[in-house]
């Protein structure tokens, strides 16, 4: 790379998913996040009750993340050839489980108000 | 070439903009507020370079990767400048993704987009091509009759592929009885993995040829072999087929390291390697090709010359490259190299003509070594917009050249090698000790999958 920068990095990122696509997708990711923050500071503690769904849902979000990414990419589990793609492979079901648990998490405290069920 | 670090590739794309790496939630909203302040940052901090006022009329004869990206750059940096870019096609390829259309991987849409979506305000197009150039008296013509001086001169026209010194080959055959033709277009390409399809589907003698020129992308003829026989070797006639790789040359490919690497894997493969043959002939008809063999004796080093005919069930033609014939005709060619093929003389590092200063080569019709990719316009263009804006300010630029050049070589649908490399044929790799030059890659598949076009087209822009 001659010239890896930020504006480099994100005129990649919309040229792959179209800018609508990619700003669409960004303010989505920023929207859960400052959700989460959100329901994070008004509970003012972290419910186990909705912790331990949103970490059942983590398998599934890598399995999905992975899936998703074979997809649109023409492979297959066959074309892991070396320790790079294991990690890359990882980091996708990572992002994927990751993604899923917060969403889930949130997506419960949205729509149960504290109260009502137990804040442990 | 390739832009990004795999753990940007893939993944639930919702969230992964935000948050590249991380593996915890804290991790998460951490990462996402940074990237917030980066970008605020990098807002804050881009313009670094000044523009420069001048009244230059500069003249890009072009709009393929390397004039597209130059005209993007120049009119960020040049205030006041008067840019034509002169094109007569109307539509813009992406020829990088022709490899991936003649393996039924893409549609050829995926390769065009039009001339003009890329061109930015403050350039004048011209839609017509260049019919002569004159440098004595800086001047190009129009085949419309349009007459333009110029101040600097930026030859970017590309290359033409010449069909017809193969006798017996021509496009319209391409698609039918077995004939592939992937380098002459988006659709030729969409025709060639008709052809190929049927190959697969019906088993035989596959016969893959390059020619004796330089050419553009030298993995390409590779690539195409690699994803025939394995796609072959995936579908209902798998084991019926046999696979012939011609080249004239004396080796796999030009960097020794990487023509030993494919050389173990054509073995591996099954796929029967002819070094030195160049395909000069074919008759459809009986479905043969003919080639000239040279053959040299081990002990006195003498070179006999023979002809050899190879039945095919799948041809795969890829046809003499030369310069187009207003450059060939226009004296700005090396006089005493590739006189058969009029590449522009130009100097190796700066891309500047070696005889008219204001004169600059760009992309495949530059007479240097390698170079003619995408991969290395990318490199190139920032050097001639050096140079360019240095001379209009008066003084010499200080960017250069060193041959770099990259080919995501695909070995099967699913992984390939990121190989990169220069004029000194050293391997220069982007990721070392990350993503391995010479090792079969899911990586490297993905980077060509997915993050090549964006790049390019990040280039074409001028922001990449």
């Amino acid at each position: 790379m001659k010239e890896l920068t930020f504006e480099t990095l994100l005129a990649v990122f919309q040229e792959m998913f179209g800018a609508t696509l990619f700003w669409l997708m960004l303010a989505a990711a920023v929207m859960v996040t400052l959700a989460y923050l959100y329901v994070l500071i008004r509970d003012r503690s972290l419910s186990v009750r909705k912790f331990l769904w949103a970490q059942l849902s983590m398998p599934f979000g890598a399995v999905a993340a992975v899936l998703f990414t074979q997809a649109v990419t023409n492979s297959h589990l066959r074309d892991i050839g070396g320790p790079v793609d294991v990690i890359v492979l990882l980091g996708v079901a990572a992002m994927g489980a990751v993604g899923m648990a917060i969403l889930v998490y949130t997506v419960q405290s949205l729509l149960r108000r504290p109260g009502g069920a137990q804040a442990e | 070439m390739p832009a990004l670090a795999g753990a940007d590739l893939g993944g639930n794309p919702a969230v992964k903009k935000t948050n590249p790496f991380s593996s915890s939630r804290r991790g998460f909203f951490g990462l996402a507020a940074a990237g917030l302040a980066a970008a605020a940052t990098a807002q804050a901090a881009r313009p670094a370079r000044a523009s420069v006022t001048t009244n230059a009329r500069i003249v890009i004869i072009g709009a393929g990767a390397a004039g597209t990206a130059l005209a993007n750059r120049l009119v960020q940096r040049l205030d006041g400048a008067q840019i034509t870019v002169i094109d007569g096609r109307t539509e813009h390829y992406y020829q990088p993704g022709l490899s991936l259309v003649a393996a039924g991987l893409k549609p050829a849409s995926y390769t065009v987009s039009r001339t003009t979506d890329w061109i930015p305000r403050g350039v004048t197009l011209l839609a017509e091509r260049a019919a002569a150039i004159d440098p004595e008296a800086r001047r190009v013509e129009t085949e419309g009759g349009t007459r333009l001086d110029y101040d600097f001169l930026i030859v970017a026209p590309g290359l033409v592929l010449d069909h017809d010194a193969i006798p017996g080959f021509s496009l319209d055959m391409v698609g039918r009885d077995g004939i592939g033709a992937l380098y002459a277009g988006p659709d030729y390409a969409a025709r060639t993995w008709q052809a190929a399809s049927h190959f697969i589907e019906n088993g035989g003698v596959g016969v893959f040829t390059r020619p004796a020129t330089e050419m553009k992308c030298a993995g390409a003829p590779l690539k195409h072999t690699f994803l025939i026989e394995d796609i072959a070797s995936r579908g209902p006639a798998a084991g019926r087929h046999s696979f012939q790789y011609t080249a004239p040359q004396g080796a796999l490919f030009s960097v020794p390291i990487v023509a030993e690497k494919v050389r173990m894997l054509y073995a591996e493969r099954g796929i029967d390697t002819h070094l030195r043959h160049k395909l000069i002939s074919i008759e459809p008809g009986r479905k043969q090709a003919r080639f000239e063999a040279t053959t040299i004796d081990p002990v006195t080093r003498a070179e006999s010359v023979s002809q050899v005919d190879m039945d095919y069930d799948y041809l795969h033609v890829i046809p003499p490259m030369r310069a187009p014939q207003v450059i060939r005709e226009s004296g700005l060619s090396w006089a005493d190299k590739w006189t058969d093929q009029g590449w522009v003389e130009c100097d190796q590092q700066t891309l500047r003509h070696l005889r008219y200063p204001e004169v600059f080569a760009l992309g495949d019709v530059a007479g240097v070594p390698k170079g003619k990719t995408a991969a290395s316009v990318k490199w190139q263009v920032p050097v001639v917009e050096d140079h360019l804006v240095a001379a209009i300010e008066g003084h010499e630029g200080t960017e250069t050249f060193n041959g770099y050049t990259s080919c995501p070589l695909i070995t099967r649908v699913g992984r390939a090698m990121l190989v990169e490399f220069d004029y000194k044929d050293n391997l220069v790799p982007s990721f070392p000790g990350l993503i391995a030059p010479l090792e079969e890659l899911w990586i490297s598949w993905l980077m060509k999958e997915v993050a090549l076009k964006a790049t390019y087209n990040a280039m074409l822009r001028g922001k990449a």
